[in-house]
């Protein structure tokens, strides 16, 4: 370093030369430098790391143990896992495999699934990898084609595919089915109730907000039960709608009202300026709405948005009381067993199912930080 | 683009071939009230092709709202706005055709934050005028050399200063081809060693022969390149004269004490 300016008090200054930017010192830069600063500054401080971190380690401990190290791997009935001690009765997992996958799907047609599955997988990776390209032709494919593909594989009764009733599917499969028709439903179902809520013409905001209301005002369950056991008394005698999707519409909707009002906060915050500078231009209502405020609206409430889908992806579980056996269902299902009744297999179904529902809520949670990061443009005033 | 700044002569020179007879803006016995409050009150003005017109007066008088009737961020209830020979009504269409005719520069800026410099640009022109892409873009790169920015096209306005931003907003609206420009304190939000080039760029302008309607007071700004000032207050258009009788010799109270406490 060189030697300290020195600025007399009593006379005028002129600074000779201009300094350069040196290297921050290094006590703030490394990690030791980040934890010294942020975990162990002051006693305080320190004995709530050491607390916290004790507490950490022993859930660790527990879940290693009971999962992976006094688990059970390979059997072929319950009398692989009766003796006591035993840790996660992983067998029990892997004979129901297929059905956890597929439900009650024929074990002969399991390959129709894992086709939609695989071409699932492969349309929606490339759409979230922001430098993946032909986005529209992939968003056409995946929005447009993709349904009608998956619903003739899966449903069957075209091309020589064997019809499967919607009854008979089950497991990961229906969770995938709802979750997804659900998120890609309520984003455009939601910002249009938004965009309806703020309308200036009375009857289209009138009708928005009966709609937002009742749905945010009926719990899931009601909706579900409704669809399912009194929808039918209402439509004429011979009538009858598919019973996954009364669930699947009643998802979806209920999603879009809560949608509705997080993309709703989203407008808000935008300033009138945004509004003027496009109406100046000469844009219109709707380009200005797509090109200019829905998309910083949106931005901003990524994790309220995200925070949707996620309540959207776990409420899957609840099309379980309308006999419709989802992921948490068929492992549930499971546990009356006769040949799997053990003492772990009710812990063993909870802790694989955690640990599923865990990944795509943390994937979906992630995902969103990252396009956060993406789409910041600059400094914020 | 004009190496800055224009001798106020060349300007009135130039301006006896420049200005013609014909009507850019005609503004007759307009009102207009916000619930019970009336802040615009008979406002009569009539703006030739090619004249630069700046208004002042104090804040609140309703500078702002009379320029933003022009191109209808504003209604009004009563009297009448003809623009480039089109009435503004209720009608969508003759709006539409208003708002492509007269361009808008904002205190703040108003460029879309999550857009680049050039895409802010180009987005007009192509979805309001349809031009294709390649060609917009060409446009648009063409107006950011002319404001002297061409450098910073794939930036986002967050990151370049007020007086760039600015600038940027004259050249998004000039995409447009505007046949008139609005300006609504476009230098009062800057920094003040921002401030000089945002005004350059506006000489530019007007040396090119825009008709220009700003609300300003940057009275250096306005005796070298208007050919009226207008005082507004109250609602109302108090004085109306050209810059160097304006400035030399105010005849009404109210501008005489306006201009006394912005000149110091
Ligand atoms: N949306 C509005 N609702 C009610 N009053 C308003 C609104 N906008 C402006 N005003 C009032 O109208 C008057 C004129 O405002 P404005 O045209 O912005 O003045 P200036 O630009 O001359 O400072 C002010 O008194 C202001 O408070
Ligand atoms: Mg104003």
């Amino acid at each position: 370093m060189t030697d300290a300016t020195f600025i007399p008090a009593d006379r005028p200054f002129v600074r000779a030369a201009m300094l350069a930017p040196e290297p921050p010192p290094a006590a703030v830069a490394g990690f030791s430098g980040w934890a010294r600063a942020n975990l162990f500054s002051g006693p305080f401080n320190t004995l709530l790391t050491l607390v916290c971190a004790a507490g950490a380690a022993y859930v660790a401990w527990v879940l290693v143990d009971f999962m992976a190290l006094r688990a059970v791997w390979t059997g072929a009935n319950r009398e692989a896992c009766v003796a006591p001690g035993t840790g996660a009765c992983w067998p029990f997992i892997t004979a129901r495999f297929g059905q956890l996958l597929y439900g009650f799907y024929p074990a002969d047609q399991h390959w129709r699934p894992a086709a939609v599955f695989f071409v699932a997988v492969a349309l929606i990776a490339p759409l979230l990898i922001p430098s993946a390209p032909h986005k529209k032709l992939n968003a056409l494919l995946f929005f447009v084609a993709f349904p009608i593909f998956a619903f003739v594989m899966l449903r069957g009764g075209l091309f020589g595919l064997r019809p499967v009733e919607t009854r008979a599917w089950g497991g990961l499969l229906v969770t995938l089915v709802v979750a997804t028709t659900g998120i890609v439903a309520s984003l455009p179902l939601g910002v249009l109730l938004a965009l309806g809520r703020r309308s200036k013409l009375p009857l289209i905001r009138f009708l928005s907000i009966a709609f937002i209301e009742f749905w945010r005002g009926v719990p899931l369950i009601t909706v579900l039960f409704f669809a399912t056991y009194m929808l039918p008394l209402f439509l004429p005698s011979g009538w009858t709608i598919d019973g996954l999707l009364r669930a699947l519409v009643g998802v979806a909707l209920f999603s879009a009202a809560y949608m509705a009002e997080v993309v709703r906060g989203g407008l808000q915050a935008i300033p009138k300026g945004q509004y003027e500078g496009a109406q100046a231009l000469g844009l219109r209502y709707w380009p200005m709405m797509l090109l200019i405020v829905l998309p910083q609206a949106l931005k901003l409430v990524i994790p309220g948005i995200v925070n949707t889908f996620i309540g959207l992806f776990k409420d899957t579980t609840l099309v379980a009381i309308v006999s419709i056996f989802d992921f948490l269902g068929i492992i549930r299902a499971g546990f009356a067993d006769p040949n799997w009744a053990t003492p772990v297999t009710v812990y063993t179904g909870f802790a694989f199912a955690g640990v599923v529902y865990f990944i795509f809520c943390y994937g979906m949670s992630r995902y969103s930080r990252f396009v956060e990061e993406r789409l910041d443009t600059g400094h914020k005033r | 683009m004009a190496e800055s700044v224009v001798d106020a002569e060349d300007l009135a020179k130039a301006d006896q071939v420049r200005i013609s007879n014909e009507t850019a803006v005609e503004i007759i016995g307009m009102s207009k009230w916000y619930g019970e409050f009336n802040v615009l009150k008979d406002i009569n003005l009539r703006v030739r092709r090619g004249e630069r017109i700046v208004i002042c007066g104090p804040s609140g008088s309703g500078k702002s709202t009379m320029i933003r009737c022009i191109n209808r961020l504003e209604e009004f209830q009563k009297g009448q706005i003809i623009v480039e020979g089109t009435e503004l009504t209720n009608d969508l269409k003759k709006i539409d055709e208003i708002r492509r005719d007269v361009g808008m520069c904002f205190q703040h800026f108003n460029l879309f934050p999550h857009l680049t410099i050039l895409e802010n640009c180009t987005l007009a022109p192509i979805w309001v005028r349809k031009m294709p892409k390649k060609d917009a873009e060409e446009l648009a790169m063409h107006y950011l050399k002319r404001v002297r920015i061409p450098d910073q096209a794939k930036k986002y306005p967050g990151q370049l200063s007020g007086g760039q931003q600015q600038r940027v907003a004259i050249a998004r609206a000039l995409c447009m081809k505007p046949k008139i420009m609005l300006f609504d304190e476009p230098t009062s939000a800057l920094d003040p060693e921002m401030v000089k080039e945002v005004l350059d760029t506006m000489v530019g302008l007007a040396n090119d022969g825009m008709t220009m309607l700003c609300v300003t007071h940057e009275m250096g700004f306005a005796r070298q390149v208007a050919n009226r000032v207008i005082f507004m207050d109250a609602g109302q258009i108090v004085e109306m004269n050209e810059p160097n009788a304006f400035f030399a010799n105010p005849q009404h109270e109210r501008t005489k004490l306006f201009l006394s406490q912005i000149l110091h």
